[in-house]
């Protein structure tokens, strides 16, 4: 038994270890990046486990299932928006079932910190009718990680574990078990793994089957707790998730003492909850995310008799993540006195490229190369060069998700864009831009595609790219290219005016072209020169 | 050195400024005198020259919330003077701030420097410096936020050899010239407070 000190992810990360992890996968996203990152870090260069990076979160969930499927314990993490990208074989990984034990780490990103839209990935969970588990603490996602597996094995079902940003953050302390070693290799049944109609028919039952015995062990498992007040039966919360430490941080020391239901586990433990809304006059849900709980407490009808309050009641604001302050607010507990400031009127400060970015130099380009074209759309992607929205750019007009944007162009530009502009880094056309470009291919839709090859994912801290150099070029080729509509560039100030020339060039020519900005992220380059 | 059972601190700056490395040092200072410790940090998006701040909470006794109460904080420690008035709100009555008072420019809106170091010095207690001076004089304008550090020293509930301990296993790493500069910001920053 030692403790360390370990960002959220990283103890969900290292209980997966102990756990006897043979194989973990992932795609970079915040704020579930640092899982992979420390799992590579403490795999002993692949020698322990295997830790890689994969192309994009389908392929690393396909990855961890064929893991699994060999009887070896397997994890693929993601952010929220990552398990749409890997929802396909998530659902029918619900029904093949896991060989050795399979866990899904999701990141949720309430709030928006560094995402496109607040999702709750406990509903999918509750879609695929697999176990979810929502540590409150470092500790938590450390032993809940290793439970997550025990019960993944037992039952033969994948299992989630929701992190939010807020946990996967922030550093704190884990008390860590002696790890245990690996399986061995066994296969899986092959009609369980055949997800023909005739053989998925009776996996989806068996999954039907296994519903009560979720519901047994979450009304029994450490990870929830009831807390009953005998003496005052006026206020009952339930909490899950980190949103237990808002109530305990606000409750102690005060002279409120509600009854407490802490919840860590789903499916909802209904035994649980029936006992606490039997014991008291109003209930307070808190959840981080969307209201999940209190809206299956609420149904159509609400409780007879009982006063349901939450975020659907208006008690904690629906958008954003928990905060002490709102779960205070919710607790009608007056505001903690602050020191007294006069107002002061604060500028913003949103993220920027950095200086001397490559991006900054091909956005200059283009602006340059579409100044006076009305009508002229740059459709976007996810990266550090969404960031060219800001001024002094103005660059790009869209930003959707992963590979959107040359879809898009093709969308609009069949609508009657022109120019229609897509602009994608190198890492986000490997994850999800080379089915859309074949497709653009194949239709010659008129549009140029500038892809930003900056040799690295640059926003989520320098992960590899495999879609980037050489490789790069011969893929665009593959997919239906024509070599003299494929051209490269420099983003470099003494290149402006060529570049500016080039893009001109592509955006008047008829049919598809691909222009490919090379020049190395700074921030990868300065990482290299320190190595 | 102050002795105290729990400590809240925000920690604060601009994307690249080294939040971080200062909450590594006090981080590993306290875990080392035997307190609990949560941090939550900045990751992703706003690390690119965005607002950065980090929730840096220490206790004798359990740490519920990851995030610091608004009220709540003892400290806010800043890099950079306009990021210091961003989290005065979670100052408790009597609390402190210790501040740069080097502005990083990189908005168009950025307000005027003096109005910025006027509203922090009206707090009492506050301290605000010239990390960048120091920090050049120290021998690199990277370790302002160690100048910072060793400003805030006699606030901290750590006492300074721990500090100074954890400032030597993140800097020898990066080599005698980086660490050096760095033990000297910190003496600097110490001296400057007084
Ligand atoms: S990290 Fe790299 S790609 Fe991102 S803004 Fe900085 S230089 Fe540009």
């Amino acid at each position: 038994m030692t403790k360390e000190i370990l960002l959220g992810d990283e103890a969900a990360a290292l209980g997966a270890v102990h756990a006897g992890l043979s194989s973990g996968y992932s795609y970079p996203g915040t704020p579930a990046s640092e899982i992979m990152e420390y799992l590579i870090r403490i795999s002993g260069g692949g020698t322990k486990f295997t830790a890689d990076w994969s192309v994009n979160e389908k392929t690393a969930f396909e990855e961890a299932l064929g893991a699994s499927y060999a009887g070896q314990r397997a994890l693929v993490s993601m952010k929220h928006v990552g398990l749409n990208v890997a929802a396909d074989p998530f659902m029918s990984a619900a029904l093949t079932g896991a060989n050795g034990g399979l866990l899904a780490i999701v990141a949720d990103d309430p709030g928006m910190h560094s995402s496109q839209n607040e999702q709750d990935s406990r509903f999918y969970a509750q879609f695929a009718q697999i176990p979810c588990f929502e540590p409150a603490n470092h500790q938590e996602a450390y032993d809940m990680a290793r439970e997550a597996y025990d019960l993944s094995e037992r039952w033969g079902v994948p299992v989630m574990l929701r992190m939010v940003t807020r946990l996967s953050h922030s550093r704190g302390g884990v008390v860590t078990r002696e790890g245990r070693p690996k399986n061995p290799i066994r296969l899986g049944d092959r009609t369980c793994w055949t997800l023909l109609p005739i053989n998925a028919r009776s996996r989806f039952q068996r999954l039907l089957d296994l519903q009560p015995e979720f519901g047994r062990y979450a009304d029994a498992s450490p990870f929830n707790s009831l807390d009953l007040n005998p003496g005052d039966r006026r206020l009952g919360i339930i909490a899950s998730g980190i949103g237990v430490n808002y109530v305990r941080e606000n409750i102690e020391g005060s002279a409120a003492a509600p009854s407490v239901l802490k919840i860590g586990t789903y499916p909802i433990p209904e035994g649980l909850v029936r006992r606490l809304v039997a014991h008291v006059e109003t209930v307070l849900v808190i959840e981080e995310g969307a209201p999940l709980i209190e809206r299956s407490l609420k149904g159509l009808f609400g409780i007879p008799g009982k006063t349901l309050t939450g975020k659907l009641s208006g008690h904690l604001p629906l958008a954003g993540e928990l905060s002490p302050e709102s779960v205070r607010k919710a607790l009608a507990l007056p505001a903690l006195e602050r020191m007294s400031c006069p107002e002061f009127e604060l500028a913003g400060r949103p993220p920027q490229l950095c200086v001397g970015c490559p991006h900054a130099d091909t956005f200059r380009a283009l602006n340059e190369a579409l100044k006076g074209r009305s009508g002229a759309t740059v459709f976007s992607d996810i990266g550090c060069y969404t960031l060219g929205w800001f001024p002094p750019f103005n660059a790009i007009d869209t930003c959707v998700c992963m590979g959107a944007s040359i879809g898009m162009a093709k969308g609009a530009s069949e609508a009657g864009v022109h120019p229609a502009v897509a602009v994608i880094g190198d890492s986000t056309f490997g994850h999800s831009g080379i089915t859309a470009l074949l497709s653009a291919a194949s239709f010659k839709a008129r549009m140029v595609v500038v892809i930003l090859d900056n040799c690295t994912v640059a926003m989520t801290g320098g992960q590899p790219s495999f879609a980037t150099g050489d490789r790069l070029l011969r893929i665009i080729e593959g997919v239906g290219v024509p070599r003299d509509r494929i051209r490269v560039i420099t983003p470099l100030p003494k290149f402006h005016e060529e570049n500016v020339r080039i893009l001109a060039e592509e955006i008047d020519a008829p049919g598809l072209s691909v222009i490919v900005a090379v020049r190395e992220c700074l921030e990868e380059a300065r990482k290299k020169a320190k190595r | 050195m102050i002795t105290s059972r729990k400590q809240d601190i925000i920690l604060a700056g601009v994307g690249g400024q080294g939040i971080l490395s200062i909450a590594f040092v006090i981080d590993n200072a306290a875990l080392r005198e035997g307190f609990n410790v949560k941090q939550a940090e900045v990751h992703g998006m706003a690390q690119r020259g965005g607002a950065v701040q980090s929730h840096l909470r220490l206790s004798r006794d359990a740490i519920h919330s990851d995030l610091i109460p608004k009220g709540a904080a003892d400290l806010v420690l800043s890099v950079e003077p306009l990021e210091a008035l961003r989290y005065l709100d979670y100052l408790r009555p009597g609390g402190r701030v210790v501040s740069s008072s080097t502005p990083f420019i990189n908005i168009p809106d950025y307000p005027k420097l003096e109005a910025v170091l006027g509203r922090i010095r009206e707090i009492p207690g506050s301290l605000v410096l010239d990390s960048e001076a120091l920090a050049k004089e120290a021998g690199t304008s990277k370790a302002q936020n160690t100048v910072i550090l060793g400003a805030a020293a006699s606030f901290l509930a750590v006492a300074e050899e721990s500090l100074l301990e954890y400032i030597k296993v993140l800097f020898a790493p990066r080599g005698d010239k980086v660490l050096g500069a760095n033990l000297r910001a910190f003496e600097l920053g110490r001296k400057a407070a007084g």
